[in-house]
């Protein structure tokens, strides 16, 4: 008996830090219950973007000309073909929807990887040298941090020509500075750690010491800074697709969905709110995860 | 101290150590010497302990002579051969020769890397021995330094302090240095495992023909383990000589002031303590 409930205890500890480390970070994350709902949100979210084509009742570019503007099917004249309703062309918006899922995804996906990956890169080398390099690298962020984002973004857009790919890198762009700054942070935090002295008395190189000493272990902010910018990059994705920098028609992404519908607002609402009904789930699921990563993964957050 | 018994491992000639404190606006900039001028041979197989009070520049030597800081002038020699790191970095023979633990056992192993990567990494870094022949002589340190080889993989939170500082060691040891420079490395420890570790220290000091530089500030643990003792007060060495020499005869006033400080627990010295305090 004292054996059996003596284990669990002793198995936690013969884990690899990695494993404790997800073990204990789903203890602290599931306690936090908006972000479970967030997590299952955003997995039904994922699901629905893998499998667009295969649930999908219409194709999203499919124009039924006997039915434009037809309502949703809880509503007068709602058709059973077309459940959320069609937009002014005679598409059917929940197809479009879903197939808007994948877009969203692939954006969050592609912003916040590219963001990261560049930011961790530039923030180590600025954290790791300091001296004029540092100067430079941070006044460089300092001056991006000082225009508004999307404005920023817009411009870059305006320069680049619009297009789904350059609103990526725009938006990508504009959130470099938060990344430089966490990792530089963390890296200058670290750096000065015994441990960081001994791998250089054990011979190790300036690129080992970055990448292979110091890095994994300044994780964790950036994992929540990338899923919070994650959400962040639709929101933007939206907001230029509406602008019209943004992904160009008939794309179904939801932003444009939006700013083909604005003419609608007072006759079909249909057309405008659904759009932007699952802009503000996607985000509110993604941001409540991101809420509860930084509380489970900020150890100054830590209720223990 | 001045017989020289074997060949002269580190020898240090007017070590300085500055480090300038940048000014502002407001203020100007000045210069802090950590360490102003000190001198010191170390032969083979001996121990020389640094005694001193925090902040009069032990561990500013310690980082020199590991070669992690390069000193702001004077001379070092590691066996023999005139080292400056200021000018390149240093080689990995040179890197070999000499290593470090630290005082902190906490801090001085990578929370995300086994045990058997600690004691790896040199290896791999600087020789190119095969995986298989890597994997066999961190085993052998494993043992060598009291631990077992089911710890190869364990990560450093499941180590007591005691036993870290042995990983520690052992690590240091990897690659076979002839000079081991020691920061304290028992201070952070409790006393019976501050037992074991001198007693760790002493027998791979035998087994390995190990020059030690051992810093510290606890006299007990110096008068155990050293052979020469240098006493630093404000990054000078106020007194240096034979373990015995200085313990018998302190010169100077700060180091009889530290003796003084010792607190003594001997039935003689209780009973003199009370009746000193009766009679205030």
């Amino acid at each position: 008996m004292a054996e059996a409930t003596a284990k669990p205890v002793s198995s936690l500890d013969e884990m690899s830090p990695r494993r404790r480390q997800l073990a204990e970070f789903w203890f602290y994350f599931s306690e936090n219950r908006g972000a479970v709902i967030g997590l299952w949100v955003f997995c039904i979210l994922v699901i629905v973007a893998v499998l667009a084509p295969v649930i999908a009742p219409h194709a999203p570019y499919q124009q039924y000309r006997d039915a434009v503007l037809v309502p949703p099917v809880w509503q007068a004249n709602g058709r059973w073909e077309f459940l959320l309703g069609t937009d002014a062309v005679g598409r059917d918006i929940l197809s479009r929807l879903l197939y808007g899922a994948r877009y969203s995804l692939f954006i969050g996906i592609v912003v916040s990887t590219v963001a990261l990956v560049v930011g961790i890169f530039v923030g180590v080398i600025a954290g790791y040298f300091r001296g004029w390099i540092d100067t430079v690298i941070m006044r460089l962020m300092d001056i991006i941090l000082a225009f508004p984002s999307l404005l920023l973004a817009l411009t870059l857009v305006a320069v680049l020509g619009p297009g789904l790919n350059n609103a990526m890198i725009a938006i990508a762009l504009v959130y470099q500075p938060h990344f430089v700054r966490l990792t530089r942070a963390a890296v200058m935090a670290e750096k000065s750690r015994d441990y960081v002295v001994a791998a250089r008395v054990a011979g190790a190189g300036p690129i080992r010491l970055m990448f292979r000493t110091i890095l994994p272990n300044c994780m964790a902010p950036l994992i929540v800074q990338a899923t919070l910018s994650f959400s962040n990059a639709i929101l933007d994705a939206a907001a230029l697709g509406f602008l019209g920098m943004g992904a160009q028609p008939p794309t179904p992404e939801w932003g444009t969905m939006l700013a083909e519908a604005r003419e609608f607002i007072l006759r079909a609402w249909w057309v405008v709110t659904l759009p932007g009904v699952a802009i503000l789930i996607t985000v509110l699921a993604i941001n409540l995860v991101g809420d509860g990563l930084r509380d489970a993964l900020d150890p100054k957050m830590k209720r223990s | 101290m001045t017989k020289a018994t074997g060949p002269i491992v580190i020898e240090g000639k007017e070590i300085r150590r500055d480090y300038v404190v940048p000014g502002s606006l407001f203020r100007q900039a000045r210069t802090v010497h950590a360490v102003k001028g000190v001198s010191f041979r170390v032969e083979k197989g001996k121990t020389l302990a640094i005694v001193g009070e925090s902040g009069c520049g032990k561990s500013t030597l310690a980082r020199i002579i590991t070669l992690i800081d390069p000193a702001t002038s004077g001379e070092l020699y590691l066996d023999g051969n005139k080292v400056d790191i200021s000018r390149s970095r240093p080689t990995p023979e040179l890197r070999r020769k000499v290593q470090i633990v630290f005082q902190n056992p906490y801090g001085s192993l990578n929370p995300r890397q086994k045990i058997g990567d600690v004691l790896m990494e040199p290896l791999v870094i600087n020789t190119n021995t095969p995986a298989r022949e890597r994997r066999e002589l961190a085993m052998q340190m494993l043992t060598k330094v009291g631990l077992e080889e089911r710890h190869f993989n364990r990560y450093p939170h499941m180590f007591s302090g005691g036993q870290r500082q042995r990983i520690a060691i052992a690590r240091a040891l990897m690659l076979r240095p002839s000079l081991l420079v020691l920061d304290e490395p028992v201070s952070a420890l409790d006393l019976s495992v501050q037992a074991q570790v001198l007693n760790l220290l002493a027998d791979l000091q035998d087994e390995f023909q190990l020059t030690y530089v051992f810093i510290s500030h606890d006299l007990s643990v110096v008068r155990y383990i050293a052979d020469d003792v240098m006493v630093m007060y404000f990054g000078e060495a106020v007194e240096y000589g034979s373990r015995d020499e200085v313990f018998s005869n302190p010169k100077h006033e700060y180091t009889r002031t530290l003796f003084a400080a010792t607190p003594r627990a001997d039935v003689e010295s209780i009973r003199a303590r009370l009746a000193r305090k009766k009679a205030a």
